[in-house]
């Protein structure tokens, strides 16, 4: 009906209440709390503030409740939020060997310094649906029996390959080079590495995860081996020019990825292994592993590859990345069209009036071939 | 690249002998933006700007305080000309209301500063954009402007109905040449802003300028 | 439960935004990007879009622009469809209502901003007003070659080929150029721009408009301008010169000719009728006495609709 898109200011008002109210559901059911979302859903909680680019455990856990468990819709608030936060500058880089790792895993070493901490995961447990957990009243936990970590730091596994000279250095500019920002900057291509990273750590979950898994199966092939998975908290640190020192700001979890892929070696550079970097906030390994997969798969013209794979395609890939402009463009299309349908609607008309008066001419004196119109 | 750390300059509190910005920051910047959007929109047509409560260390003037606080901030090199290079008081005037960095190439520059319009540096020493980033050259703002009694030239192109004319003064000697030579290499080149008393007025590089004789 | 060490404690109340929403930074930064439009007509202009509190794809870019050029005497008309009471042209008069308390209003010859998303007023804009366009993908050459790198150095070279191209297929195709909407045009004897998905009927709205145009595509970081009286030609070729839609019968409400149109399905049975796209335009005339062929229909009534809510201030 026309008054569908002519609805106005009631239509609109309506519309938020019927979506308040189906957010809430059935108010017999407790509603959820920060907490709860927070402390409970924490893989949401972390995929909200890495998409959302906003660290930020309770408002993304608002988010989460407000969208109604929807994360792009969640990662949508947080980012429209975060822009409007003032802007005091960049913290230093984070260091992640000095991380407080509760996990950390390498799949190329049996053993190294620190040990293999497999910690909290998902990767072994049997994906059985646990009916206990649906009548969980909140206090059963079973504690785990963690031996003391001895205290030999835990250097990344890319150092230790790097002591060796058996892997590229992790950056050939120096810490000082400024870095980009496109939030700052519209992206413009050639994308740096560095705005790559930025697009990628900001990029859907589920993109990257299927532009990795194409690498696998020849789409642009790397030879990936999980070098180190580290998740823990690192401190985030400000230089302070009144000060003249960095301070710290506070802790943040985050997963680290570093895949070592096989290279061959060129004219310039000796055969060594090669880097791919994931890095992201919170719990978020699926997603930390694919970044590093498709970061590597991109670097393909300063190593001297051959383009032949969509996952290396970097204008393709950080283009399309985005959740947030993804599915505001994709949905946008819900949006009235039908000025635009209306021309459409009058060129069809005329071309195919054209065509049966075309086939008329044609078959000589028809008079039939108007059924159709 | 974004800049380093630059703590917002409302926070900063040294420096109390400091000339005071817009009196309301959003408004009058605001108000500011439209007529230099205007002039730039509408090339030789003047523009007024309220500049009453701006009072500028010399030799930066009341309008061209206005437009840098309306245009400039740590994103926006500024070039400043000898005469107001030569003032630690419009330096440290720019650098606490706009944030921006001064910057000694006119070829760094997003901006440009000129109180001695007479003894202006060549436009083809400015940034003059590329070809397909045209957008990223200098815009260069004259100050201490008199309008209407300078040599007349004729104006046409984008934001002009017919032709108009144009007669802004002090220029340097061989200005208008250049200015041609500008609009000649469209669409790199400069863009220029005239800063009166109270008025402001545009050339943008699209503008096609005739002189007098010709 | 209690709340965790980790969980950062907010008082929740509604906070304040800057006027018209954006900070005064971001402002700056996209008034720059005007400024460069407007001197460089035509010429996409990139910029940080900011993530804006409604979806891309929703006028982020036409939004963005209207909030950095928006004064506290400005009156504002939204349309979106030609409309001004459409869902999303109601939204984003009640955000710049909200967030910057302007006045707003529904007639074209009133309003100082006309943000529209697909359509351009009938009424002639006048010197002192601006038109401020939604753009989704402001690259005209997108959908001949999608990659950035490649376009930028064809608007770099001038090498419009693969346009002429696409249009001359079209004709030999079909026996005319298939565009009707986001038809391109050259503007000043340099730049080839897509005006947005407006109907090629507006097309020579655009072309010498006293009014300031410009062109907000948010999502996709571009800001383009037209200053006033600017040339602004509608590709073509001189056998197969451009020509905009006609409609063989007039507004069924208001009897308006030369207008665009809307086609309005009534029921089942091949009812239609066809009404002002511009809603604005449609209600004046009538208000004025003219009626259309269909003005006594019982549809006519549903359609041609109520009074409209403005903000008087």
């Amino acid at each position: 009906m026309y008054v569908a898109v002519k609805g106005g200011e009631t239509a609109i008002r309506n519309a938020h209440k019927l979506l308040a109210k189906r957010r809430r559901g059935d108010t017999s059911v407790p509603a959820l709390t920060l907490e709860q979302i927070a402390e409970q859903l924490s893989h949401s909680v972390a995929r909200v503030m890495g998409e959302g680019s906003l660290y930020d455990e309770t408002l993304a856990a608002l988010a989460i409740k407000q969208a109604r468990g929807d994360l792009i819709e969640a990662a949508f608030l947080m980012r429209a939020y975060r822009t409007t936060l003032p802007r005091f500058g960049y913290s230093e880089p984070v260091d992640t060997a000095a991380m407080l790792v509760e996990r950390r895993i390498s799949a190329t070493y049996k053993d190294l310094p620190g040990g293999q901490v497999l910690g909290p995961t998902f990767d072994y447990s049997h994906r059985l649906l646990d009916f206990a957990l649906a009548a969980e009243d909140g206090d059963a936990v079973p504690a785990a029996e963690t031996a003391p970590v001895e205290d030999v730091g835990m250097p990344r596994v890319t150092d230790l390959l790097g002591d060796e000279g058996l892997i590229e250095p992790s950056s050939t500019d120096s810490g000082d080079a400024p870095v980009g920002d496109l939030t700052r900057e519209p992206l413009s291509f050639p994308a740096d590495r560095d705005l790559r990273l930025q697009n990628l750590a900001r990029g859907d979950e589920g993109f990257l995860l299927a532009l990795a898994y194409s690498t696998q199966r020849g789409y642009g092939r790397t030879h990936p081996f999980a070098g180190e998975i580290r998740y823990g908290e690192v401190e985030v640190e400000f230089f302070a020019e009144e000060l003249g020192f960095a301070v710290t700001l506070g802790t943040i979890k985050v997963t680290e990825c570093q895949m070592v892929n096989q290279f061959a070696g060129s004219a310039k550079a000796p055969p060594a292994f090669t880097r791919g970097y994931g890095l992201v906030f919170g719990q978020v390994e699926r997603k930390a592993m694919s970044m590093a997969m498709v970061d590597r798969s991109l670097r393909w013209q300063e190593l001297g590859e051959e383009p032949v794979a969509p996952a290396q395609d970097i204008e393709f890939v950080l283009s399309h990345s985005d959740n947030i402009q993804a599915t505001g463009f994709v949905e946008h299309l819900k949006l009235p069209h039908y000025v635009d349908f209306q021309a459409e609607l009058d060129l069809v008309r005329r071309m195919r009036d054209e065509w049966f008066e075309k086939r008329r001419q044609e078959n000589g004196s028809g008079n039939t071939q108007e059924a159709a119109e | 690249m974004p800049a380093a750390a630059e703590t917002m300059p409302q926070n900063a509190t040294q420096n109390s002998a400091l000339a005071p910005g817009f009196q309301d920051p959003v408004h009058d910047a605001q108000d500011c933006f439209r007529a230099i959007m205007n002039a730039m929109a509408r090339p030789g047509t003047l523009h007024g700007v309220r500049t009453s409560e701006l009072t500028p260390p010399a030799p930066l003037t009341p309008a061209g305080a206005a437009a840098a606080l309306t245009l400039f901030d740590y994103d926006t090199p500024v070039w400043l000309d000898r005469t107001l290079m030569a003032s630690d008081e419009v330096k440290g005037f720019l650098r606490f209301h706009t944030g921006a960095p001064i910057v000694s190439e006119p070829v760094e520059a997003a901006f440009a500063l000129v109180a001695d319009p007479l003894q202006l540096i060549s436009l083809a020493s400015f940034n003059q954009g590329s070809a397909e980033y045209p957008d990223t050259s200098t815009t260069v703002i004259l100050l201490k402007q008199d309008f209407g009694d300078g040599d007349k030239v004729t104006l046409e192109g984008p934001g002009i109905e017919k032709s108009a004319q144009f007669a802004p003064k002090p220029v340097p000697p061989t200005f208008w040449d250049q200015v041609i030579a500008n609009n000649r290499q469209f669409p790199r080149g400069v863009d220029l802003i005239f800063a009166g008393s109270a008025e402001i007025a545009a050339l943008p590089r699209s503008t096609h300028v005739t002189l007098p004789e010709s | 439960m209690t709340g965790t060490a980790q969980l950062q404690t907010y008082d929740f109340a509604g906070g304040e935004y800057n006027f018209a929403y954006l900070d005064e930074q971001t402002k700056r930064m996209i008034r720059r990007a005007i400024l460069k439009g407007i001197a460089i007509p035509g010429y996409q202009v990139p910029f940080a879009s900011r993530e804006m509190p409604m979806p891309y794809g929703w006028g982020t870019g036409g939004v963005q622009v209207t909030a950095s050029i928006l004064g506290k005497d400005d009156c504002l008309k939204m349309i979106d469809q030609g409309s001004d009471d459409t869902t999303n042209a109601v939204s984003l008069r009640g955000f710049f209502e909200k967030t910057a308390g302007v006045r707003t209003t529904y007639e074209t010859s009133e309003a100082t901003i006309v943000q529209t998303r697909h359509r351009i007023p009938e009424k002639p804009l006048r010197e002192d007003q601006i038109i401020v366009f939604q753009v989704p993908i402001p690259e005209p050459l997108r959908f001949l070659e999608p990659r950035e790198t490649e376009t930028r150095k064809m608007h770099a070279l001038e090498d419009y080929g693969l346009m002429h191209v696409k249009l001359y297929e079209d004709i030999a195709k079909n026996g005319h150029i298939a565009t009707t909407y986001a038809y391109p045009v050259k503007v000043n004897g340099r730049y080839v721009m897509d005006p947005s998905p407006t109907p090629k009927f507006d097309n020579p709205k655009i072309d010498r408009m006293a009014a300031l145009q410009l062109y907000g595509a948010g999502r996709e970081k571009r800001i383009y301008a037209i200053p006033p009286y600017t040339d602004v030609k509608s590709l073509d070729f001189e056998d197969y010169p451009f020509e905009v839609q006609k409609f063989d019968m007039p507004c069924g409400l208001c009897g308006a000719e030369n207008v665009y149109l809307d086609e309005v399905i009534l029921d089942d049975k091949g009812g239609r009728m066809f009404v002002c796209s511009d809603s604005d335009y449609c209600e004046e005339r009538r208000a004025e006495g003219h009626t259309g062929p269909m003005a006594a229909d019982p549809a006519a009534v549903h359609i041609g609709g109520g009074k409209q809510e403005e903000t008087d201030r």
